[in-house]
């Protein structure tokens, strides 16, 4: 085996966790920044659309690394579909493919499931209730909730913060309730 | 309420505050974006962005993503402690600044409603980026409209309880 189809097999935990985690001293030793992924969305509409907000009025160009931060996010996820793409598809839990192809979901070749994620659904009550809604929920509730997965759960329980460890089980509750409650509903219309 | 509490979770929200005093040139900012093109490839390679994972994760199906984040915090936690220990420096020859979160009552009704967000969606905000990027384009009506959340949220954030 060639070390770029090495490469290109699924990670393992133990590979992609402690990378992430090193994420958090990176960040500080060479610019003092805390990690944080949702605050970009916060200087985008500081950017964009602050329409006299006091949310929004501050100097977001400080900020700018972390929009930059964001775009090689994006580039990364770009280059490692073109180029370390895992040939074969994901595989997964039995009993969740068991389930999902209750609602028609078999497609397994993307990171999202295409046959529910694509512009022909999204104005299909599905489409509109995963894909705007879902995205909306995401971005209100970080903010409200002061960060995501990166900056509670990450940065936050690193510097062991207290009100991150109650973010971070109140997210993973509502995750929890949403996928065994209610994403049933949603996904059977 | 207040002017100080208003202030106090201004700050405590800004997640990112720019701890660097020093003035930076805008190509300093190639740092970051090799950071984060790296952190996007770790996000597609260990299909963290995968909407499969994060199912099988809120449905106990898979250690995988508990894993994942287990072992990044650990990292992150004994990370921190050896940067305070050794009062490791910046490169620019800075002390690395940490800041500590004020508890407010949003770091719950808020936390709950992103994790509903993120069970649908199976992104948080970093992997929406991710997934775009991997060639899911339609996540960019996704993005716009966590956009457009976070900008409701500022929009009514006196009204809501903190």
């Amino acid at each position: 085996m060639s070390i770029i189809d090495f490469v290109k097999q699924p990670w393992p935990w133990y590979v992609a966790g402690p990378l992430i985690g090193l994420t958090v001293p990176t960040l500080l030793l060479i610019g003092n920044k805390s990690f944080g992924i949702s605050s970009s969305l916060r200087h985008a509409c500081a950017a964009c659309f602050p329409a006299n907000i006091p949310f929004f009025k501050y100097e977001w160009k400080k900020e700018i690394w972390n929009l930059v931060f964001v775009l090689g996010i994006f580039i990364g996820g770009f280059l490692a579909m073109q180029f370390l793409e895992n040939p074969n598809a994901l595989v997964v839990n039995e009993k969740l493919a068991t389930y999902l192809s209750n609602f028609g979901i078999t497609d397994y070749s993307g990171l999202v499931p295409n046959q529910i994620f694509n512009w022909q659904n999204l104005l299909s009550l599905k489409g509109f209730l995963m894909m705007i809604v879902g995205g909306f929920l995401v971005g209100f509730g970080t903010r409200y909730g002061g960060g995501c997965t990166s900056g509670h759960a990450i940065m936050g329980l690193s510097t062991l913060q207290w009100p991150s460890l109650v973010a971070t089980c109140c997210f993973m509750l509502g995750g929890y309730f949403m996928a065994n409650f209610i994403l049933p509903f949603i996904l059977a219309l | 309420m207040s002017k100080n509490i208003d202030k106090q979770i201004h700050s405590e929200q800004a997640m990112c505050v720019n701890q660097s005093e020093l003035q930076s040139k805008w190509y300093q900012n190639i740092k970051y974006l090799i950071v984060g093109i790296l952190f996007g490839i770790v996000f597609v390679k260990a299909e963290i962005i995968s909407w499969f994972r994060i199912q099988e994760m809120f449905r106990f199906q898979s250690f995988h993503m508990y894993g994942v984040i287990g072992s990044a915090v650990i990292t992150g936690i004994i990370s921190v402690w050896l940067i305070k220990k050794f009062n490791i420096k910046t490169i620019a020859g800075e002390t690395v600044v940490f800041h500590d979160k004020v508890f407010n009552k949003g770091n719950v009704y808020g936390a709950i409603i992103f994790g509903l967000g993120w069970a649908i969606t199976g992104a948080c905000p970093g992997p929406l980026f991710a997934q775009i990027g991997s060639g899911a384009t339609v996540i960019v009506v996704t993005l716009l409209s966590a956009v457009f959340g976070t900008w409701v949220y500022g929009y009514f954030k006196d009204k809501l309880p903190h």
